[in-house]
């Protein structure tokens, strides 16, 4: 069977090859280079300009808009999904009567919410641009509806709102992802260290420090990135449902809504390149401050 | 992430029955439950609800009931506003991606899982580092490559460029799980005089089933939903996909404020999710939390 055996390589392996060659290697490694050049667009019209690309990153307002408004949502989205995450989970998996075991319907309760994750973001983002509308959305109706008027606002059309009102779907559609990770992940951890804990005289609290976090702490982790990465893009909810789009006075610019502009719009490939290299930084950034071993690990060597 | 690997996609949630050893109610904790699942369905059910009201409804009236379901709402969404082409050619691209993919990322993960040969590794690293880019800084390159071969606006690129993102991934998964197989199997059909492909397409894969489920749907999830490829690769009206459609609608009948029609479509969009939900709700739940954890 040894002539078969690279016939079969070859086949299985060259077809795929060539695919992540062409469409997904080369365009990589053609971002980096194009970051440095001028190009608009016409062959052969590329002249490198060195840094000069990045340089204007810094003095473009818009730009910096768009960091500071991804940096914002890079550090609420994470904490606030994840804290609603986790305190749902560990509701749903210690919190039935006799303590510490899983209360009664957890399993529908996770149905219902992790239906959000599925959907696409352009259907979630048509969907709040709705809810958000000032004079027939649902949001403002709720308020009228319990004699809250004087709270109803024109939630995407104010430069203070917008970004929270971004933030806050982004929340709502992924809380129920993490809700069923963390289940698992608590679901995982042995019913006898909760015993201990309980016999050792540990309040809810030092369970959930001592015991709960610890042991999860990897599912933390791997949210972590999954939410920044998810924060640091942004780009089809804030692209579908806020005015411009990019907001009010760029108050929901993100940087992959600038690159597609400066692109597809403004035909300034180059200078749209370096924010592509920007964005692989900050990401690549994320994922090794997020993944790195903590204080525990380091202690003792697995 | 060790604990969690061992149980990929049978993350099943406790069984009710030891929950309801003890029967007092835990009122504040159902209340915090309930609470969120309210957040969760009412703006769903709110859409639902306005795609069967009339336009005056919706504008005067957010809250109440239709006075009459009113179906030609969808009726008039599905052809008057093209949903019903989107859906279709979401179904044809989002469907040849998928069989592409399932094929080349089983194939390559399985020849780099049960062969060693020079150039293993560096193929492997090849495709998983491509995980760790973001599509936004291939995103200029990648339209002049597709449209330096022809492809731009044709379903046989969106499939091609939908495939070639969804393979690192799948690989990375499938690669894992080939290795966890017992290879008694393989060598007793090689004795038997199979070919490696024969191996592979009718003992490997049959074996590989939930691992090809779970990457399967977690893949169809994520190209169903992809939005930014086709915005930039596929500019022709004729050929949008769902989500392409529905944005671009929704930009559209802002203006002409038929609020009824964006709701149907709205909902036509989000109905099949629902029903596979409905149909594979715990397959779902642990393939997408399974590949999350890998």
């Amino acid at each position: 069977m040894r002539h078969g055996r690279w016939r079969f390589l070859a086949g299985a392996l060259i077809p795929a090859l060539a695919l992540h060659v062409v469409l997904v290697l080369s365009p990589y490694a053609q971002a980096f280079y194009l970051s440095l050049t001028d190009w608009t667009g016409v062959a052969g019209e590329a002249h490198f300009v060195g840094a000069g690309n990045y340089v204007r990153l810094g003095g473009d307002s818009l730009f910096l808009d768009a960091v500071r408004n991804n940096a914002v949502m890079l550090v609420v989205v994470p904490l606030v999904t994840i804290g609603i995450g986790f305190f749902l989970a560990s509701m749903m998996q210690l919190g039935g009567r006799g303590g510490r075991r899983a209360i009664a319907g957890s399993g529908a309760y996770q149905i219902v919410y992790f239906f959000p994750q599925l959907l696409s973001l352009v259907v979630i983002a048509v969907l709040w641009g709705f809810v958000y509308n000032p004079n027939n959305g649902l949001l403002n109706g709720a308020l009228r509806a319990v004699g809250l008027d004087g709270l109803t606002r024109s939630w995407l059309a104010s430069p203070s709102l917008a970004l929270t009102a971004v933030m806050a779907v982004l929340i709502w559609s992924s809380v129920g992802f993490y809700v069923v990770l963390f289940s698992a992940a608590i679901d995982g951890i042995p019913r006898e260290l909760f015993e201990a804990a309980l016999l050792d005289g540990a309040g809810g609290w030092a369970t959930f420090r001592r015991v709960t976090l610890p042991l999860v702490r990897e599912s933390v982790q791997v949210a972590f990135v999954y939410l920044g990465i998810a924060a640091l893009d942004a780009f089809a909810v804030v692209q579908v449902m806020t005015v411009g789009p990019g907001g009010p006075d760029g108050a929901t610019e993100v940087i992959g809504l600038s690159l597609y502009r400066n692109a597809f719009q403004y035909g300034k490939f180059g200078y749209a390149s370096a924010m592509g290299v920007a964005l692989f930084f900050a990401t690549l950034t994320l994922a090794v401050l997020a993944l790195r071993p903590g204080r525990d690990e380091r202690a003792v060597p697995a | 992430m060790t604990s969690l690997r061992e149980r990929p996609a049978v993350a099943a949630p406790p069984a009710p029955a030891r929950a309801r050893r003890r029967s007092a109610p835990v009122f504040p904790v159902h209340l915090a439950m309930l609470a969120w699942a309210v957040v969760t369905t009412l703006p769903l059910l709110w859409a639902v609800v306005s795609s069967f009201k009339t336009d005056n409804e919706i504008l005067n009236e957010p809250w109440s009931l239709p006075a009459s379901p009113r179906l030609d709402n969808w009726a008039r969404a599905w052809t008057e506003a093209n949903i019903g082409r989107y859906f279709l050619n979401s179904v044809l691209v989002v469907g040849g991606a998928l069989m592409l993919t399932m094929l080349l990322g089983s194939l390559v993960a399985y020849a780099l899982a049960r062969y060693s040969f020079r150039g293993n590794r560096l193929i492997y690293y090849t495709f998983v580092a491509a995980m760790f880019f973001p599509v936004f800084l291939a995103l200029v390159p990648l339209f002049f490559v597709v449209r330096q071969l022809g492809l731009l606006g044709t379903y046989q690129g969106l499939i091609l460029v939908y495939a070639a993102y969804a393979v690192p991934f799948t690989v990375f998964f499938l690669h894992a799980f080939f290795r966890t197989l017992p290879g008694e199997v393989a060598e007793a059909a090689f004795i038997d005089g199979c070919s490696h492909s024969a191996v592979f397409f009718r003992v490997m894969l049959p074996m590989a089933r939930p691992g090809l489920v779970a990457v399967g749907i977690f893949n169809f999830l994520g190209l169903w939903n992809q939005y930014l490829l086709p915005l930039v690769l596929n500019p022709d009206p004729d050929r949008y996909v769902l989500a392409q459609g529905l944005a671009a609608l929704s930009v559209s009948q802002g203006y002409r404020s038929d609020w009824s029609g964006l709701f149907a479509g709205l909902t036509i969009a989000m109905l099949p999710v629902l029903i596979a939900y409905v149909a594979f709700q715990r397959h779902i739940r642990a393939g997408m939390t399974a590949g999350a954890v890998k």
